[in-house]
């Protein structure tokens, strides 16, 4: 069987099961929909949690980032997971006291002000939409490189596949449908990786592999990754580059978007009980970091893979002929996204860093005359069982493993932003009196739209993949968070400070990504770049968490400088800060 | 719920269970895996040194001993203060 046909195999079967997943489980109340009837137990809970959250970033893009910039991009992994801790500790459980569907639902009863919750809706979209776009891009790529079909086609299948269960299934659906993806991702992550371990070290475990030796130098590996990666002018792979205080700040502005974005929060409210959602954030983060222990192992060692095929004799020797490439070289330069320039004429391929000054003199010495070869980041995750030389069904695994990561977190993003839509804009600000059957309709109305739009902004990426996930936490990390943790954690905080954190934050931190990365992503109207930050050393992905400060400062000013809220609201606050009385749903309010 | 001097304790003692988890979360994180990296590079871990493996392993795994240490402890709180879920 060839690799095209198990790959349709595997794709096949795993969508099969995703859609007879949703249908099954079909949503027939607002509160089936949104919430499927707080009946989940934290486990299967937090399963569905790590699928939501681990999107084509985690799966496809991480450990290729970590793989060629080494220890400065530990902040992913810091990043993402301890965002968890502020999740459990500070929003889950008094999110799921308050009972009720919707994150805008809740600033907007806590800050007694609709137009607080319009505020929100709007932060939520935006951080949301932006979002899945990013993962549509990723499926409409994913898709075409694997049943080699045009990105075009990719798209299209992609985003009817979404549509299917998301629309039709609702939260029930996409909960059940999600454990079942988690359960793909993971199993397609690690099986590589375990292979590739004990290629390498003799350790079944890539986390403890990691930090064993390496079988056929005999040293540490990352000793020996450090030291190949140098002897080609790069940069130690273990040793920190660039700005402590950006790092500090990307890393914390990870953390807090992490704990604002909608589509995490609202998995908490489907749990059955306040105690659980305790226990549901800590199993989302065991589930999580399965993945993430393993992801760095994969990057380390997918380079130190990468070099060898290389430079089969060692770094000292010269590398291999382009002509005699391997295999899996040759089917990537069919997507462009690796690429071989003969700078020298040699038909070698000379891979090293000619960015580094103090390389120059040894290239020069070898008769370099520019890096031959460019490998993009992210083809490094789904490359990688090739480059090991692994069987093609785990090839296979792969692709349908970074289909369900892409998959299941834009139809979680969806379902929040059908909620704000429906739930809020129109139940709460338009239509009070709409039906159940209504409210259902534009839910689902919402969604389709909403895959619409990502479709095609994910056709024609408006040039900003990457930068994408970093507005959605900054964005979320600036407005969100800082407003559901003062409404719990503050009794003075009132609708205008909160009204005006949220707009301070949101405002503010648009403008900086707008400066570095141009207005609306329009391409050359960027008046700085990320090499030369505004503001010292903050590149635009770090600002989200200086964003989160200025809500937080904005909102405790104004909040101070105008009347206190009203008794019934200091009541609401009390009454969320204990877990008795919580309610098993509340359809009806 | 009314104002009880029982929910102001039991308040103060989630805040202070918090206080103490978040030190210690951004101890690993932002202190072991960044800042004090430096402090840590005469310990030696598996051709690095201890900073680097508590920015990509350690500060994963306090991470999810944070979060189940504040489940339980926060339960048993509750039930303490009589506030949780019958």
């Amino acid at each position: 069987m060839d690799q095209y046909t198990l790959n349709l195999l595997f794709v096949g079967a795993t969508f099969a099961l995703y859609i007879g997943i949703a249908i099954w489980a079909r949503a027939g109340s607002t509160s089936e929909f949104y919430a499927a009837n707080r009946g989940i137990h934290p486990v299967t809970n937090g399963m569905a949690t790590a699928a939501d959250w681990m999107s084509a970033a985690s799966f496809i893009s991480m450990a290729g980032l970590i793989a060629f910039t080494g220890y400065d991009n530990s902040s992913f992994l810091m990043g993402w997971t301890g965002g968890y801790v502020l999740l459990a500790l500070l929003l889950a459980p008094y999110l799921r006291k308050f009972g009720k569907f919707t994150v805008p639902e809740f600033i907007g009863d806590r800050f007694y002000s609709p137009t607080a919750r319009m505020v929100a809706v709007v932060c939520l979209i935006v951080a949301s939409v932006t979002y899945v776009i990013g993962q549509m891009t990723g499926v409409g790529v994913a898709f075409s490189r694997f049943l080699e079909v045009s990105n075009f086609w990719g798209l299209m299948i992609g985003a009817a596949v979404v549509f299917c269960y998301a629309v039709l299934g609702g939260m029930k659906g996409v909960t059940y449908t999600q454990v079942a993806q988690y359960i793909v991702l993971i199993t397609a992550y690690t099986i590589p990786a375990v292979f590739i371990s004990l290629q390498l070290t003799g350790n079944p475990i890539p986390a403890l592999g990691l930090f064993s030796d390496h079988t056929a130098s005999g040293v540490p590996l990352l000793e020996r990754l450090d030291q190949v990666v140098q002897d080609l002018g790069f940069a130690e792979y273990t040793a920190a580059q660039g700005s402590t205080l950006n790092m500090v700040l990307f890393t914390l502005s990870l953390m807090i978007g992490t704990a604002g974005l909608p589509h995490v929060i609202i998995r908490f409210f489907t749990v059955p009980r306040v105690a659980d959602a305790r226990w549901s954030a800590g199993w989302a983060l065991v589930f999580i970091a399965l993945l993430y222990l393993t992801a760095p192992a994969v990057g380390a060692m997918a380079r130190l893979n990468l070099i060898d095929t290389v430079y089969p004799n060692g770094t000292a020797e010269e590398p291999i002929a382009y002509d005699e490439r391997p295999e899996w070289m040759r089917n990537w330069e069919i997507t462009g996204l690796l690429t071989f320039n003969d700078a020298n004429d040699d038909g070698l391929i000379q891979w090293y860093n000619d960015g580094s000054a103090s390389f120059a003199d040894t290239a020069e010495a070898r008769g370099w005359e520019g890096s031959e070869l460019t490998v993009n980041r992210d083809i490094l995750v789904l490359a990688n069982p090739e480059i090991a030389n692994l069987p093609g069904w785990v090839i296979a695994l792969v692709a349908a493993g970074g289909l369900a990561a892409a998959l299941s977190t834009a139809a979680g993003l969806l379902l929040a932003i059908s909620g704000a839509i429906s739930h809020d804009l129109i139940k709460g600000q338009l239509n009070p009196n709409i039906s159940e059957k209504g409210e259902l309709m534009w839910a689902r109305i919402a969604m389709a739209g909403a895959i619409v739009v990502a479709t095609y902004l994910g056709l024609n990426p408006p040039g900003f993949a990457a930068q994408t996930v970093a507005l959605a936490f900054g964005l979320a990390a600036a407005s969100i968070f800082p407003a559901l943790m003062m409404g719990i954690f503050s009794k003075r905080v009132n609708n205008k400070g909160a009204v005006w954190g949220m707009l301070a934050g949101l405002i503010v931190t648009l403008l900086y990504i707008f400066l570095h990365k141009g207005w609306f992503f329009i391409p050359g109207t960027a008046s700085f770049d990320d090499a030369d930050p505004l503001l010292g050393p903050i590149k635009s992905t770090s600002f989200g968490a200086i964003g989160a400060l200025i809500n937080f400062g904005v909102a405790y000013i104004v909040s101070n400088a105008t009347e206190e809220p009203p008794q019934e609201i200091v009541d609401l606050v009390e009454s969320i800060r204990v877990p008795r009385g919580a309610g098993a749903a509340a359809a009806d309010h | 719920m009314a104002e009880t001097p029982s929910n102001n304790e039991y308040w103060a003692a989630n805040i202070r269970l918090v206080t103490i988890c978040l030190i210690i979360w951004a101890l690993v994180s932002f202190g072991f895996g960044i800042l004090l990296r430096p402090m840590l590079s005469g310990i030696a871990v598996g051709g690095t040194d201890l900073g680097f493996w508590f920015a990509q392993q350690g500060s994963i795994l306090v991470f999810l001993a944070l979060i189940f240490f504040y489940a339980w402890r926060m339960n048993k709180l509750d039930r303490q203060y009589g506030v949780d879920e019958e």
